[in-house]
């Protein structure tokens, strides 16, 4: 060990990994918030225990025998499922009260992950990591959690872009998210493309939570408040565009978490995104992606 | 009314004249009716230690400490506007402050000026953080999620103290499993009385400092809100943008309510690590932080005394729940403040006052006995 150099080709190869895997955990774990937060406004302090109930539905139907890409559908639909519920009792009448929204759903994370320490005990069993494992000199990292996950997140994001500029959905929502009345007026049905974008959201935070169970080791109760912490970090420090806001912010937290992860260790590593991400709220009110349209606004008006 | 009692009259309006500064458009309980029973309550809380054993005591004591907490975001919450989720942070850090302090100078004097440096510590701490907030513009929901996590920050940091490099002066911080710290003296000199501990008479004690500063903070703190300092706080929370077009400097008033908020919760952090002789990192974990927000929505975030009240009376719930080994007190909570917001946004207070005001009304107006009823319910709560 002692040949090794103090940074040698080695270790930046793992440093790509560590970021590559903070990148994929932030923005997995941010993208069911942002969407809901930036089409809807409704901060979902409950997302913890959407990507939870995704991961509990997994690892359940994992381990009644289902195959693992059968149990992740599973995991997704009972989320999406539990969203709608959700929307119907509970955020459908706070739309405009951003604060109330807030706190409310605080509660019900608060239920929520009470309950799941009581129907389920204080853990469930791991699921094995799929894929194997890649040794690069001496360390070895698992292909699922380096590649896969940054793969699966790239495509998600493809897949929303999609999804929200060529499709009439995407064209209906954002209709109603600029201008309510107008949409209604252009026979749009508003309280319906909210409760579609709520159930987006929360189909994706349980997509986040099935593709996370194999990682987690042996599943928590108490582990919502670990996702929504890093989600809703990187919603913020991304701003209002869903997409790029995300990837940028997952981009930026994922470099300062991975490099403080590996010079030193994980509590430097969560440390480092905490107050990079109070630094970014302070300079930047609107997020990364605010930041940019005011430039380009500014570039428009000059030209 | 007053024409029959003619000294009876004169009475009244000395009462009414040591009143006025503690009544105003900004805080409930502006009637005879509500100070009758609060002096009622004041009573009963002198005479509770007569009632119970010291382990009840001792648990009560705690909820008060808590009291403070619950003041501090409902100050900046509901007067000031400002939704800060990282109230704890300065509990936590001027609790620790304190347990430094008392175990690096272990007596009366050192322990009895810890209470003022810790206090400063965790107002100072506050001030910075709202500085840093407020004058850059930063609002909303920002400053809450701004607040929260500088609570997670602090929560990790705390959480990897654990190793034997982590001491100030002969200190332990001890990570994860949390500091003791000493039990908590009061005096100059060798002239300490103890507080706290184990035995009933300090618990007694503790008791009865607890309770008289609660009760000066909440008189304090309703003088604030109905002074004119407090119709800017109710301004700007009101309508930030306007009340900085009548030229009010928004952001020292906020910054002011911020640090104002931070040093009652300095004070309740202090007091809670006194009153158990241990602090750990969970003060600064999301659970704990979600709980000023619940106590505060649930009592009603512009009632200072319906927060005191939802605070003892959560807090209670939970200890009495979890002492019957029951696992449900925060699904209670959590489905409580959902429910709260949907049905009653301003919380229970004014629920409780309206519902007083209406029996006010039906019942015959001569009898200030009966009008004093049914806003008892309301002081229940805070017993």
């Amino acid at each position: 060990m002692a040949s090794i150099p103090l940074f040698s080709g080695y270790d930046a190869v793992i440093l790509a990994f560590q970021f590559l895997e903070s990148f994929a955990f932030i923005a997995l774990a941010a993208v069911g918030l942002a969407i809901i937060f930036g089409m809807m406004g409704v901060i979902n302090l409950a997302h913890g225990e959407f990507i939870l109930v995704g991961a509990y539905g997994t690892a359940l139907s994992f381990h009644a025998g289902l195959p693992l890409p059968l149990a992740m559908v599973v995991g997704v639909t009972v989320t999406t499922i539990f969203g709608i519920i959700v929307e119907r009792t509970i955020v459908k009448h706070l739309y405009d009260r951003l604060l109330d929204s807030m706190v409310a759903t605080w509660g019900l994370a608060l239920a929520l992950s009470q309950l799941l320490l009581i129907v389920f005990g204080s853990s469930i069993n791991s699921i094995g990591m799929p894929m194997g494992s890649v040794s690069v000199g001496p360390f070895s990292r698992s292909i699922y959690q380096s590649a896969f996950l940054p793969f699966a997140t790239l495509v998600l994001m493809g897949g929303l872009y999609v999804l929200f500029t060529r499709t009439t959905f995407g064209v209906k929502a954002k209709a109603t998210i600029e201008d309510p009345e107008t949409a209604r007026a252009m026979g749009v049905d508003t309280d319906r493309m909210y409760l579609a974008t709520f159930a987006l959201g929360s189909a994706t935070a349980g997509l986040a939570g099935a593709l996370f169970a194999p990682t987690l080791g042996s599943i928590q109760p108490d582990h919502g408040s670990l996702f929504l912490v890093e989600a809703f970090v990187a919603v913020v420090v991304g701003g209002p565009s869903v997409i790029l806001g995300t990837l940028s912010a997952a981009g930026v937290l994922g470099l300062t978490s991975g490099i403080f992860t590996f010079f030193y260790d994980t509590f430097a590593g969560r440390m480092a995104l905490l107050v990079v991400a109070i630094f970014a709220l302070r300079a930047l009110p609107d997020g990364i992606t605010g930041y940019v349209e005011d430039l380009r606004q500014k570039r428009r008006e000059q030209a | 009314m007053s024409q029959s009692t003619k000294p009876f009259g004169t009475l009244r309006s000395i009462g009414g004249r040591i009143r006025a500064p503690f009544e105003g458009p900004n805080t409930t309980g502006n009637s005879t009716a509500f100070w009758v029973v609060f002096l009622g309550a004041v009573g009963f809380l002198m005479m509770y230690p007569q009632m119970v054993n010291p382990l009840v005591l001792g648990d009560t004591t705690r909820y008060f400490a808590l009291g403070f907490l619950a003041l501090s975001l409902c100050l900046v919450w509901g007067f000031g506007g400002i939704l800060s989720f990282g109230q704890v942070a300065f509990f936590g850090v001027a609790g620790y402050a304190w347990g430094i302090i008392s175990i690096n100078f272990a007596s009366a004097t050192g322990m009895t000026l810890g209470i003022v440096g810790a206090v400063f510590i965790g107002t100072l701490f506050s001030f910075i953080l709202g500085y840093f907030m407020f004058y850059g513009g930063v609002r909303d929901v920002y400053v809450t999620i701004i607040t929260l996590v500088s609570a997670l920050v602090l929560h990790t940091f705390m959480a990897q103290t654990a190793g034997s490099q982590w001491v100030i002066g002969s200190a332990r911080l001890g990570g994860f499993n949390g500091m003791h710290s000493e039990h908590f003296e009061l005096g100059i000199g060798s002239t300490g009385i103890v507080f706290g501990g184990t035995s009933p008479d300090p618990i007694l004690r503790y008791y009865y400092f607890v309770v008289a500063l609660l009760i000066v903070t909440y008189l304090a703190l309703r003088v604030l809100v109905n002074s004119s300092f407090g119709m800017t706080m109710v301004a700007i929370r009101e309508d930030e943008d306007r009340t900085a077009t009548f030229g009010y400097n928004v952001p020292f008033v906020k910054l002011v309510i911020f640090t104002i908020g931070g040093a009652l919760a300095s004070l309740g952090g202090v007091l809670y690590t006194a009153w158990g002789s241990y602090i750990s990192p969970s003060v600064f974990a999301i659970t704990f932080a979600a709980l000023p927000v619940v106590w505060v929505s649930i009592g009603g975030r512009e009632s200072l005394i319906g927060v005191v009240g939802a605070t003892v009376a959560i807090e209670w719930m939970q200890d009495s729940l979890a002492g019957t080994g029951s696992e449900w007190a925060m699904v209670i909570v959590g489905g409580l403040l959902v429910f709260v917001i949907l049905v009653m946004p301003a919380g229970v207070a004014p629920q409780i006052e309206r519902a007083g005001k209406w029996l006010l009304e039906k019942l015959p107006p001569h009898s200030d006995q009966q009008a004093g009823e049914p806003t008892s319910k309301q002081t229940r709560g805070d017993d």
